[in-house]
Formats: structure tokens, sequence, C-alpha cells
């Protein structure tokens, strides 16, 4: 019985731990519009900074993977 | 995960394609057994060993298809390089082309059908993101002494603000193995799990052809994300690199 409740609670857990991606989705969404903006303002200089907007989206995506690891901890380590 | 197949509603279980598996035999996996992680790696280092060693033996000066690829990867990863990291990241070239290509092929391997994805193991990312964990810090120290350290202490921020952010900044440097493992492996292995998932649903007669259609364009964002991942790994290396050579920015 105690260990049925406690699994419910990781499952609840792992599902809540989902939010995260959406805070990580308007993270990459951030930097991706706010890139496209700026390179349209100023195309010729957007080349050399595709680089950078991967490197953001990279640091932003992270935070959504730390949910995602959350998640599998709930399911598979609790 | 995979005794549950029979009662559920789907045909297998999206999750059955990672299980690591004996290629002889129904046996226990030991470290030496070879299994099906080790055959697809192996397959792996042999397609890159037939597209750089094996297009280049004869190097002509109007290049053939596969020694444009592998001239197009080449430049790729150079630039990439000289452009993050500036000209004195290129002595550690060889290492960063190695991993992008690493990465990249097994990426496109497991795309295959009925192929195993190595990378969507964090065993295997893990791998990868501690030895260049490893080695940025052990050159950090080498080339820079224990002023590598001062990348820590920011000196552009007031002086109060210096310890908090020095402690966060430890603490995000340790983080940055976790998180370039994991990002390569959950990304691969959610792509792969969804295909599956719509590749259960094609089962069902009244949906088939709408899941047909999903899987076809789940398939393309897939080949994107595995290009994507394979030079978003190589591009933080170079990063990490960079803050090992330059520690005062």
């Amino acid at each position: 019985m105690e260990g049925d409740i406690v699994q419910m609670g990781a499952y609840i857990g792992a599902g809540l731990a989902c939010m995260g991606m959406g805070g990580s989705a308007m993270g990459v969404g951030n930097v991706a519009g706010n890139f496209l903006a700026g390179a349209l303002r100023n195309p010729s200089a957007a080349a050399d900074q595709t680089a950078t907007l991967f490197i953001g989206i990279a640091f932003a995506e992270a935070l959504g993977i730390f949910s995602f690891l959350v998640a599998l901890l709930l399911m598979f380590a609790v | 995960m995979a005794t549950e197949s029979s009662e559920g509603g789907l045909v297998f279980h999206p999750m059955d394609q990672f299980i690591v598996s004996p290629l002889f035999g129904d046996g226990p996996v030991a470290w030496y057994t070879p299994t099906n992680v080790t055959l697809w790696l192996a397959l792996t280092v042999a397609a890159i060993a037939l597209l750089l060693v094996n297009s280049t033996r004869d190097a002509r000066v109007v290049p053939g298809k596969a020694q444009s690829i592998a001239e197009l990867a080449y430049g790729f990863v150079y630039k990439m390089v000289v452009d993050v990291t500036g000209k004195d990241g290129v002595k550690y070239f060889p290492y960063i082309m190695t991993l992008f290509m690493f990465i990249v092929v097994a990426n496109f391997l497991g795309l295959l059908p009925m192929a195993f994805t190595t990378t969507s193991h964090i065993a295997v990312t893990a791998v990868l993101a501690v030895a260049v964990f490893l080695t940025v810090t052990i050159l950090g120290f080498v080339l820079n002494g224990p002023s590598f350290l001062g990348m820590f202490w920011v000196s552009s921020a007031p002086l109060p603000l210096r310890p908090v952010l020095a402690l966060i900044e430890v603490i995000s440097y340790f983080v940055r193995p976790v998180s370039h493992s994991i990002r390569l492996a959950g990304n691969m292995m959610a792509g792969h799990a969804v295909i599956k998932v719509f590749a259960g649903f094609a089962a069902i007669a009244a949906i088939s052809p709408l899941s047909v259609v999903a899987i076809t364009a789940m398939y393309g964002l897939e080949v994107l994300v595995s290009f994507i991942q394979a030079y978003v790994f190589t591009i933080l290396t170079c990063v990490y690199l960079r803050d090992a050579l330059h520690p005062h920015h």
C-alpha cells in the first residue's frame, strides 16, 4: 500500500516535471526569435552570429533537459 | 518494460528499441559480451573509415562524390574551430573532428530501420562528455597553471557579488558534463521513442494513413535533429576549449 502511494507520487512528479519542457520551449523560442529580429535589421552581421545562436539555444535547452532528467530519475531510480 | 507489451494496446513497447541484448545467444550481458551496441559502434567507426580514409586515398583536384563529402565535413569543422576558439585552437582540431564525425555518423546510422542508436544511451554520450570535461580541465591547468581558477572569479562584477558569482560559476562548471551528455542522449532517445509511438498507432486500421504521414514527418525532423545535436555537441566542446585556452575572457 505504502509502496503504491510512493509510486503514484513518483508518476505524478514525473508528469509535473514535463512542465519544465514548456519553460525550455519559451527560452529557445525567445533566443531564436530575437536572433531573427536582429538578423533582419542587419542581415550582413547575421552569418557570423549563427554559432552564438546555437550556443544560446543549447544553453536554454539544457534547463529543459534537467526536467527530463528529474522525470527519468522519478520513473526509474526512486 | 518488454513484459507489458502483450497486455497493452501496442504491438511493441516504444522503449524496446533501446534494450541492450547480446548478439549471440541470450546469456547475461558482461562487459566483454558482444552486444548490439558493440555492433553499431563498430559499424560507425567502419563507416567513418570508409568515408574519410577510402575516399581520400586517391585524392583528385576535382573531387568525386565521397571526396566532396569528406572535404565538406573537414572544412565545416575546421571553420567552426577557428571561429569559436581562434587560431590557437587549431592544434586541437583532430580531437574535435573525431568527436563530430563519430556523433554525426552514429546519429545517422541510428536512423536506419532496425538499427540501434548508440548515442541514445547515456553510457555512450557520458563517456564522450566526461572525456571532453577532463581534457578541457587538465588542459586549462597545464596551460594556465593555478590562474585557470581565475575563470571562476568574475573580476568585472562588483566586489560583494563576486563570491556568489564564483559559487554559481563553479556549480555551472561541474554541471557541464551532465548537460553535455544528457542533451545528446535525451534528444536522440525522445525522437526515436516518438517515431515508435506513431509506428504503434499504424496497427490500428482507421488511423494508419495518418500515422504513416506522422512517421514520415518525424523522420524528417529527426534527420535535422541528428545533425544539429552533433553540431551543438561539437560547438560546445569548442566553447569549453576556448575557456581553457583563454580563461580571462
